[in-house]
C-alpha cells in the first residue's frame, strides 16, 4: 500500500565515539577489541573513592566537530551526571553534558528529495562516556560485562526532527560520517559501533501540522539496517494509526535478524535520571582564540572540496559527490593525485573499478587495506602502455584483495604487453593459419568473423597486447 | 510537601532499595520531618543568584591525552563477589 | 620510658625518633600496646594491620638512610575507614564493603607514607561518613575516651577517640560537614579541615563529592600543621585539587595573635547551643583578647539555611555516590535474588544501614524530576550565598570564632532515633563544607559532666596557617589540650 496521506518525521541521535588515544576520564586505551576487562583500571571499572580526570584532547575533538558543523561553541560547559542503574555503566551514573552542551545549532547540507539542498539542523552536540559491553552466556544464561569500551569518550549529536525521509537520514550520516573523519576526530566505523545512530520518528498527516507521538529505535548498526527499521516502524506507526490504534511514546530494539523492532520494556516505571551537576570535574571554558585556531586547522571538508573538485579538476558533480562522501576515497584519490596520476583518469578508476570491488566485497571504503599509491601505479602502467586496460583489472583485484604491489604482480606473471610488433605478427599468422574458414568468411565480407580472430589472436598473445596494434596486423595479413 | 506513602515506594525504587516493613512508618515520619526542616530554605531570597556547584573558581584542569597502562584483569576483578572467564557476572540483563 | 611516651605529641615523638632516643619499632610497639590495652574499651580501630612492624623497622631503616626527613617519620598513626590503602580492607564502616580490599591506594595515605607514617590500621566511622555520632557503623559503636557512655562524635569518631585514647599519635580523618570537628570537639583534641582542594580526594571513598576534604586530628595545632603540611599536595588525579602554598611549620610556631581581628558570629549564639558550651567559647575569645586580639561580633543571618542547604546537597551527591554499590563489582552481593533487579535492591537493602538509606532516599527526593529547582537549584544558590557571606566577613576578620557543635558528647542512643535532631547539631560545621573553607577545632574546656567543648577557628581560603598559627599560640597559654581522658589508666 502506499502511504501518500502521512508524512514521516524523524530526528537523529549520533553517538560518535572520539579517536583519543585514552579514555576520556582515565589513561586506559581506546583501542577496539581486546580480551574482556583488559583496557580498564579503577577509574573506569567505578571502583570506590576514584575520581575522574578529564582528557583534554575530548574537548578539543568535540570543538572541531562542533565548527565543521557549523555550531556555536558554548564557552563555558560543564558536566553532568546522568543516574540510572544498569550493569554496564559500573558508576552507576554517566557523566555527560545536560544544562550546558559544548556546541548548539549548526547543520549539515543534504541534497533532499526533490534534488535541491536541504540544511539538517544539528540541535546539540555534547561530550559524554560511553557504556562497557554485556555479553549473554548461554551456559549460566547470565550476562557477562566487560568494561574495555566503558568510558570511550563520545560526542552525542542531535539533529532537529528535519528529516522526511529514510534516504535524507542515509545521505545526513554519511556526510556527518566524512565529515568526522575528515576532521580525524572519529573513525567513525559503524561495524565497531564508533558511530551509532538511534532515530526518533513520528508520522502524522500530510498537512497536519501538529507531529505524531514519536518512538525511538536503537540498535541499528549498519545505513541497510537504519534503512529498513525506518520504513518498518515507520509502516508501523501508519498501520497501527489506520486501525484506529494510538502510538505508544517508547523506546525500540531494531533485531536486524528477523527485520522487526520490539518495545524495550522496562521493569522501572518511569526513567529519571536525576541529573545533576558533576562535582568531581570542575568547568571548562574555551576560549575565543582557542576556537579561531581550532577553525582554521579545520581541513578542507567534504562540501569545499567537492566544488573545488568540479571547478579545478573538471569531475562530474556526480563524481565529486561520490568520492568526498568517504574520506577514504579522498585520500586514495589525493594521494595518488599528488603523485601526478590524472585526475579524470583517477576519478573514473575509483568510480568504477574501486567502488565495483567495494559493493562485491561488501567493504566500507575506509576498511580498504591495500597501499594507496598502487592505483596510481597502475593507472600508470596503463598509460604507459604497459599492460592492456582488462588486464589492469584483473590486476586491481589481486591489489585489491590481497593488497599486492601491481608492479610486482604484473613482472611475476608476466602480464607485461607484447610490444615486439614481430612477435605479434608472427602469433597473428599462426592464428590465420589454423583459422582457414573464419578467414574466407571474413573475406567475404563477415565481420564478425575478424572479432573472432582478433579474440584468437588476444588469447594466443594471453592478453598481453594492444587490441588496436592486434586489429591492425590482422587487417594487414588478411 | 507531603510524604505519601507512596512516594516512599517510588524513592525505594529510585534508589533501588527496600525499607524493611517495620521501619516504613518510622521511616516515613522521619522523612517528613527532616523535610519540613528542609522546606525553610524557601524563604530564603535567591532571586537572581547564580547557582554554585564549585566553591572554588577554578576551570581547566585536565589532563593529557596520553595512554598509561591499565591495570591485569584479575585486579579488575579481584574484589567481584562472582566472575567467569575474565568477566563481571550478573544474571541476565537482555530481554 | 612508656610513662612519657604516651605524653608525647606527634612532633615530640617524631624528634624523638630522629634523635635516636627511641626507635620507630618501639614506637610503633607501644602504639600496639595502647590498642592491646584500650581497644576493646573504646573500639576505635575496624583493622589493626599485620604489618605495623615490620613497616615501622622499614622507615626506622628509611630515616637511617635519609630517605624520610619529615618531623613525623617513624610515627604511628591511624587512618579512617573511608581511606582506600591497597590490599587492606576499607570498608568505610559499611557491611556493604565488610570485605573490600582495594587495589590502589588514597593519594593522602600516599603522601603521609612518603612522610614516614607508621599506619596501625583503619579507625571506625559513621557508615559512608553519615553521622554524627559513629553510632551508624557496621563494626559497631566507638565509645568516647572520657566517658564511655557518650559517643565520640562523627563522622570520624574513631580518628577522634584514638588520639584521645593514646592508641596512635594522630590520624586522617575526613570532613564533609564537620566529621572531623565534630569528634574532635567531643573527645577533646584538635582537628583541621582544609579549604576544599588543598587535600586530593584521590582514594577517599565518596560521599558527597564538593564537600569531602581530608585532614589531620592529633593532640595540638602543630601537629595538625606538620601532617596538614605532608597531604597538601595538588593531585593530577583529582580534577579540583589545588595547588596550595604548602603549610610552613615554623610559621606555624611563631603565630602572634596580637592584632588579628577575630570576629564571632552572633547568630551562632541563638537557641540550641548549650550554656556550657557557650561560656567555653566566651572564655576563649577573651583569652584570645587578652593575648592581643580584637574580638567582636557581627551579624550572620544566612546561619539558618546551612542545615537545609547542606542536607539537599549532600544527600543528592550521596545518592549518587553510592550508587555504584550494586553486588557486582565488590562488596556484598546478595545470596538470594530473582534476577537483576531483585539482584541491586536486595544486595543494597541488606548491605545499608538505615542512615543511609535516609539519605539516598532524600537524595533521590531533592534530585527526582519536577524537584531539583525547588530543591537541588535552590541549595546550591544558598551555598553561593553563604559563601558570599563568609567572603564579605573575612574582609573584616582575620579568623571566626564559634562553637564547633551546639553541645559536648551526647549519650549513646540519644539522638539514633531521632535523624533531625541529629543533623541539627551539625549547625556550625556544615556551612563551613558548603563554603569550601578552612576550619579547625580547638580544645578550650569543659562542660559541668567534664566533657571536653572545642572552639571553631574558621579562616579563609588557603588560611590554614593562620588558624593552626592562632590555635597555636593558644594552646601555648592553655592546657585544655594536655588533659587526659579521665577513662584512661
Amino acid at each position: 500500500m502506499t502511504h501518500a496521506k502521512w508524512e514521516t518525521v524523524m530526528g537523529l541521535e549520533v553517538h560518535v565515539e572520539l579517536a583519543t588515544r585514552t579514555k576520556i576520564f582515565c589513561s586506559c586505551t581506546t583501542e577496539f577489541g581486546g580480551a574482556p576487562n583488559t583496557h580498564c583500571c579503577p577509574i573506569c571499572t567505578g571502583m570506590p573513592g576514584v575520581l575522574p580526570s578529564l582528557n583534554k584532547a575530548v574537548v578539543e575533538y568535540a570543538t572541531k566537530a562542533g565548527l565543521a558543523l557549523g555550531c556555536e561553541i558554548t564557552r563555558y560547559n560543564k558536566f553532568d551526571r546522568k543516574n540510572y542503574f544498569y550493569p554496564d555503566l559500573p558508576k552507576a551514573y554517566q557523566i555527560s553534558q545536560l544544562y550546558l552542551p559544548i556546541c548548539r545549532n549548526g547543520g549539515v547540507e543534504i541534497e533532499a528529495e526533490d534534488g535541491g539542498r536541504k540544511v539538517i539542523g544539528i540541535h546539540e552536540i555534547h561530550m559524554e562516556e560511553d557504556a562497557g559491553k554485556l555479553v549473554h552466556d548461554p551456559h549460566t544464561n547470565s550476562t557477562l560485562v566487560d568494561y574495555n569500551r566503558c568510558g570511550v569518550p563520545l560526542i552525542e549529536i542531535v539533529s532537529e526532527p528535519d528529516f522526511r525521509s529514510a534516504n535524507e537520514v542515509i545521505r545526513y550520516l554519511e556526510k556527518l560520517k566524512a565529515i568526522l573523519q575528515y576532521i580525524g576526530v572519529s573513525d567513525c566505523k559503524m561495524q565497531e559501533g564508533s558511530l551509532r545512530a538511534d532515530v526518533n520518528l513520528s508520522v502524522h498527516l500530510a498537512g497536519s501540522e501538529k507531529f505524531g507521538t514519536r518512538t525511538e529505535m536503537k540498535n541499528m548498526n549498519s545505513f541497510k539496517a537504519i534503512m529498513r527499521a525506518i520504513q518498518y516502524e515507520s509502516n508501523r506507526q501508519i498501520n497501527v494509526l489506520e486501525h484506529g490504534g494510538e502510538v505508544m511514546q517508547e523506546t525500540r530494539r531494531w533485531d536486524d535478524n528477523l527485520g522487526e523492532s520490539f518495545a524495550m520494556r522496562s521493569k522501572e516505571d518511569a526513567q529519571d535520571y536525576k541529573y545533576f551537576p558533576e562535582p568531581d570535574i570542575i568547568p571548562i571554558e574555551i576560549s575565543e582564540e582557542t576556537i579561531e585556531q581550532t577553525r582554521n586547522s579545520l581541513p578542507e571538508l567534504p562540501e569545499a572540496k567537492q566544488k573545488r573538485y568540479v571547478s579545478e579538476l573538471g569531475l562530474s558533480e556526480y563524481d565529486a559527490s561520490q568520492l568526498t562522501n568517504s574520506k577514504a576515497l579522498v585520500d586514495l584519490f589525493e594521494q595518488n593525485l599528488a603523485a601526478g596520476c590524472p585526475a579524470k583518469e583517477l576519478a573514473n578508476w575509483i568510480m568504477g573499478e574501486v567502488m565495483h570491488m567495494l559493493s562485491d566485497s561488501g567493504k566500507e571504503p575506509e576498511e580498504m587495506t591495500f597501499d594507496y599509491g598502487y592505483l596510481g601505479s597502475l593507472i600508470g602502467m596503463v598509460q604507459r602502455s604497459e599492460i592492456t586496460r582488462n588486464t589492469a583489472k584483473k590486476v586491481f583485484k589481486a591489489v585489491f584483495e590481497e593488497g599486492c604491489d601491481p608492479v610486482k604482480y604484473v613482472e611475476e606473471h608476466n602480464l607485461r604487453t607484447v610490444t615486439d610488433t614481430g612477435a605479434v605478427r608472427a602469433a597473428i599468422e599462426e592464428v590465420v593459419a589454423a583459422n582457414q574458414k573464419s578467414v574466407d568468411e571474413y573475406r567475404s565480407g563477415k565481420e564478425k568473423a575478424l572479432q573472432y580472430l582478433i579474440g584468437q589472436s588476444m588469447r594466443a598473445l594471453r592478453g598481453k597486447a594492444d587490441p588496436q596494434t592486434v586489429t591492425a596486423i590482422l587487417k594487414e595479413i588478411l | 510537601m507531603v510524604i505519601t506513602d507512596e512516594l516512599v515506594t517510588y524513592l525505594e525504587a529510585l534508589g533501588r532499595i527496600k525499607l524493611p516493613e517495620e521501619s516504613r512508618a518510622k521511616a516515613q515520619s522521619d522523612l517528613q520531618e527532616i523535610l519540613q526542616y528542609i522546606d525553610t530554605l524557601s524563604e530564603l531570597d535567591t532571586e537572581g543568584i547564580e547557582p554554585m556547584s564549585h566553591a572554588l573558581p577554578l576551570t581547566n584542569v585536565m589532563r593529557e591525552d596520553e595512554v598509561q597502562p591499565s591495570v591485569p584483569t584479575e585486579e579488575v576483578l579481584a574484589n567481584a563477589p562472582v566472575k567467569k572467564d575474565g568477566y563481571f557476572l550478573v544474571p541476565r540483563s537482555f530481554e | 620510658m612508656k610513662m612519657e611516651l604516651k605524653d608525647l605529641t606527634a612532633l615530640e615523638l617524631g624528634a624523638a625518633i630522629r634523635k635516636g632516643e627511641i626507635s620507630a619499632v618501639e614506637a610503633a610497639q607501644f602504639s600496639l600496646a595502647q590498642i592491646e590495652k584500650y581497644d576493646g574499651k573504646f573500639s576505635c580501630f575496624v583493622t589493626v594491620q599485620e604489618d605495623v612492624l615490620r613497616r615501622a623497622e622499614e622507615v626506622q631503616k628509611g630515616i637511617a638512610s635519609g630517605e624520610y626527613t619529615s618531623p613525623l617519620a617513624g610515627v604511628p598513626m591511624g587512618i579512617k575507614d573511608n581511606m582506600c590503602q591497597k590490599g587492606i580492607q576499607t570498608s568505610c564502616g559499611s557491611h556493604m564493603l565488610y570485605n573490600f580490599k582495594p587495589t590502589y591506594t588514597a593519594a593522602a595515605v600516599e603522601e603521609i607514607m612518603k612522610a614516614g607514617a607508621v599506619p596501625l590500621g583503619k579507625l571506625n566511622m559513621d557508615e559512608f561518613a553519615m553521622g554524627s555520632t559513629s553510632e551508624t557503623s557496621w563494626f559497631g559503636v566507638t565509645k568516647n575516651p572520657w566517658n564511655v557512655e557518650c559517643v565520640p562524635g562523627g563522622s570520624s569518631g574513631g580518628s577522634a577517640a584514638a588520639v584521645a585514647a593514646g592508641e596512635c599519635f594522630y590520624s586522617l580523618g575526613s570532613d564533609t560537614g564537620g566529621s572531623i570537628r565534630q569528634p574532635a570537639s567531643f573527645c577533646g583534641v584538635t582537628g583541621i579541615k582544609p579549604t576544599y582542594g588543598s587535600v586530593s580526594r584521590f582514594g577517599l571513598v565518596a560521599y558527597a563529592s564538593s564537600l569531602d576534604q581530608i585532614g589531620p586530628i592529633a593532640r595540638n595545632a602543630a601537629d595538625c600543621a606538620a601532617v596538614l603540611g605532608e597531604i597538601m599536595k595538588q593531585d593530577k588525579r583529582d580534577n579540583t585539587s589545588v595547588a596550595t602554598k604548602g603549610m610552613d611549620l615554623q610559621k606555624v610556631l611563631h603565630t602572634d595573635v596580637k592584632g588579628m581581628k577575630i570576629g564571632i558570629p552572633a547568630d551562632f549564639f541563638g537557641e540550641g547551643l548549650d550554656k556550657d558550651v557557650a561560656a567555653a567559647i566566651e572564655a576563649a575569645a577573651k583569652q584570645l583578647e587578652s593575648m592581643g586580639a580584637t574580638v567582636e561580633k557581627f551579624d550572620m543571618p544566612i546561619v539558618k539555611y546551612a542545615i537545609p542547604a547542606y542536607y539537599i546537597i549532600a544527600s543528592a551527591e550521596a545518592s549518587s555516590n553510592l550508587s555504584r554499590y550494586d553486588g557486582i563489582k565488590y562488596g556484598y552481593r546478595a545470596d538470594d535474588f530473582e534476577d537483576l533487579l531483585d539482584l541491586y535492591t536486595k544486595s543494597r537493602s541488606e548491605g545499608f544501614g538505615m542512615e543511609v538509606k535516609r539519605r539516598i532516599m532524600l537524595g533521590c527526593f531533592v534530585l527526582s524530576s519536577g524537584y531539583y529547582d525547588a530543591y537541588y537549584r535552590k541549595a546550591l544558590q544558598a551555598k553561593a550565598l553563604i559563601k558570599a557571606a563568609f567572603d564579605k566577613a573575612f574582609e573584616k576578620y582575620d579568623l571566626i570564632l564559634g562553637p564547633v557543635a551546639p553541645t559536648t558528647a551526647l549519650k549513646i542512643g540519644e539522638n539514633l532515633a531521632d535523624p533531625l535532631k541529629m543533623y541539627l547539631g551539625d549547625i556550625y560545621t556544615v556551612m563551613i563544607n558548603l563554603a569550601g573553607l578552612p576550619a579547625a577545632s580547638v580544645p578550650c574546656g569543659f562542660d559541668a559532666k567534664g566533657m571536653p567543648v572545642g572552639m571553631h577557628l574558621i579562616g579563609h581560603y588557603f588560611d590554614e596557617e593562620k588558624i593552626l598559627g592562632a590555635a597555636h599560640a593558644y594552646q601555648q597559654v592553655t592546657d585544655w589540650h594536655r588533659r587526659k581522658p579521665t577513662e584512661l589508666d
